[in-house]
């Protein structure tokens, strides 16, 4: 985990949700582009007020997903709901409770900050008399009460994205959909952002979040859904996966290509999961490694365990 | 402030096909047209005036009069038509392109309470109140060159936008139809080309072999132009009504075909 200017993340509310039907809810999803399918069986409930990291890899279905939730994609098989509302039939109830922030960025180029933000009032019905409250709200929200008269396309790729999460917001949703937020953000502007995402947990915004970073994931969900291949592979707070899978420390040791099948044998032997990346073999849940074995692998690198080692160990696949 | 305080506040339902999404369209169209207001109504205005210059008066010295009019006032009359097409369909199928394609802009406004035929109604509507409005640019201009004003050209904004409204189809129909920006070349040269010269804008149809006149009567733009001569010169009631009921039944049919393909590019 890399180190962070963040304040640590605040302990999740008590659970809003006992008593209400989840905010999103997809039962056995199937999707597919010909040959391809993208979302294979998909069950995936958010609970109201949590935000759930969705983590994958490119192609494992995230964004199929994201679009399939407001009607933009169809899907095969299964049943999707938001609010309550059925997917596709009742979408534009849904969509009018809903807040999206697309991966692609699609600000109008020649509208200004506020004329963005106006320009959505009235697609999200926001009324007349609080359209103004709705465009300074959501300037406020995005830190560009300042850089409201500029054009789109003078803003930095953060404040870009500052605004993008803004519109979503401005017509006050009670879900909020991020696909990918910090997609190819540099590592100060993915900061900030986490800031504005985490502020809105706070405010007890129901987010789902597509990522495929490790960090974003881990720092800002309640919870976390693997997804692989189109499916759910396994679903909890993240430090609890952590601690299920991968336990507290992993040890990475550089090896030569010889004898290390061998040695795999006999890590697995002694009931420890590994990966290995090229040369270097980790050994997940290495404070439990007895001191004979770990006599035999040598001196080793130690972390503490991550995400990534949850989803390979599950999948076999890497997220980032 | 929080993003998301009195989420209880009433707001109208969506339903079916609303307006309330239409004019949300509408309004941001208007947003950057206030940016873009300034190149589009030059082009619009200096366009016509090239026009009736070069064949008004160039072509208008060679031929005289037709159907007992001067070359300049038949000419004239037929540019409004023409100006409607242009400032439709072209960017009907270019901007809507590139806005689906390259922009994502679309992607924005389907995550709203907006569906495909509301979408696709708004960008039609606002190119067509667009084709109403520049559509009239060629007849003032037309007067500087000797066109007398009468009280029925007072109809001419709204059949030019009606034509403007079908042709914005049409042009967003063939946008969701070309697999790539590059084929639209085809577009302009095979389609938009024959529709603005076989529909009696430069010349009378009756000069044409028989084939391109019933080609002509097939294109909306030739019940434009008769319309827009009428409105000038005077047209009986009856095949006003015709050429109105094609204007109709044009916009309607390009109106499902136009929703149905961008359902299709749109909606996976």
């Amino acid at each position: 985990m890399t180190s962070s200017s963040q304040p640590a993340r605040p302990e999740p509310s008590p659970d809003p949700s006992a008593d209400s039907p989840p905010a999103i809810s997809l039962r056995g999803v199937v999707k597919r582009f010909g040959d391809i399918t993208a979302v294979n069986g998909l069950d995936l409930d958010v609970p109201q007020g949590v935000v759930l990291g969705l983590l994958g890899p490119n192609g494992a279905g995230k964004s199929t997903t994201m679009r399939i939730l407001t009607a933009q994609s169809t899907v095969d098989e299964g049943h999707v709901s938001v609010l309550g509302h059925p997917i596709p039939q009742k979408s534009k109830w849904a969509r009018s409770l809903m807040g999206v922030v697309p991966q692609h960025d699609n600000l109008d180029e020649e509208l200004t900050v506020e004329e963005n933000l106006r320009s959505f009032t009235y697609l999200y019905r926001v009324p007349r008399r609080e359209r103004d409250a709705a465009v300074e709200r959501a300037l406020r929200i995005a830190h560009l009460e300042h850089r409201r008269h500029e054009f789109t396309e003078k803003l930095s790729g953060g404040m870009r994205r500052r605004l993008l999460i803004a519109r979503g917001l401005v017509h006050r949703p009670r879900v909020l959909l991020l696909d990918e937020p910090t997609v190819g953000l540099d590592p100060q502007v993915r900061q900030e952002l986490w800031g504005l995402i985490s502020a809105l947990r706070d405010e007890g915004v129901t987010v789902l979040m597509s990522t495929h970073y490790i960090e974003e994931a881990e720092r800002l969900s309640d919870e976390v859904a693997l997804m692989a291949k189109g499916r759910i592979v396994e679903r909890g707070e993240p430090a609890d996966l952590i601690a299920k899978y991968a336990g507290k420390t992993v040890e990475e040791y550089q090896i030569g290509a010889e004898g290390v099948e061998e040695l795999e044998k006999v890590i697995h032997h002694a009931g420890f999961t590994t990966r290995r990346t090229g040369s270097t073999l980790s050994v997940l849940r290495a404070e439990e490694l007895p001191d004979s074995l770990r006599d035999r692998l040598g001196t080793g690198m130690r972390r503490a365990s991550n995400l990534e080692d949850v989803f390979v160990t599950l999948t076999g696949e890497t997220v980032e | 402030m929080t993003a998301t305080e009195n989420t209880t506040v009433d707001r109208p339902r969506p339903g079916g096909f609303e307006f309330a999404p239409v004019l949300g369209i509408l309004a941001r169209e208007w947003a950057l047209y206030r940016r873009t207001w300034a190149p589009i109504t030059f082009s619009s205005i200096v366009e016509p005036v090239l026009y009736l210059l070069a064949f008004g008066m160039g072509m208008g010295a060679l031929v005289g009069s037709i159907g007992g009019y001067d070359y300049i006032e038949f000419l004239g009359t037929g540019i409004v038509a023409i100006s409607a097409l242009f400032t439709s369909m072209f960017p009907g199928l270019i901007n809507t392109f590139v806005r689906r394609r390259f922009q994502h802009t679309y992607e924005g406004v389907l995550a709203a309470p907006v569906d495909v035929r509301e979408l696709v109604t708004g960008e039609a509507l606002w190119l067509g109140l667009k084709a109403g409005v520049y559509g009239c640019a060629p007849l003032l201009v037309a007067f500087g060159f000797g066109l007398d004003p009468v009280w029925p050209m007072l109809f001419v904004p709204v059949i030019a936008a009606a034509t403007g409204f079908g042709f914005a189809l049409f042009g967003i129909l063939l946008s969701a139809i070309i697999p790539s920006i590059r084929m639209a070349d085809y577009v302009i040269s095979g389609v938009i080309t024959p529709i603005f010269l076989v529909a009696g804008t430069f010349f009378p149809i009756d000069q044409l072999p028989e084939w391109a006149q019933t080609a002509a009567m097939a294109n909306p733009l030739y019940h434009c132009v008769e319309l827009i001569r009428g409105c000038a010169f005077g047209i009986e009631a009856l095949t006003a009504l015709g050429h109105v009921a094609v204007l109709v039944g044009f916009a309607v049919v390009v109106w499902v075909l136009a929703v149905h393909q961008m359902q299709r590019r749109l909606i996976d």
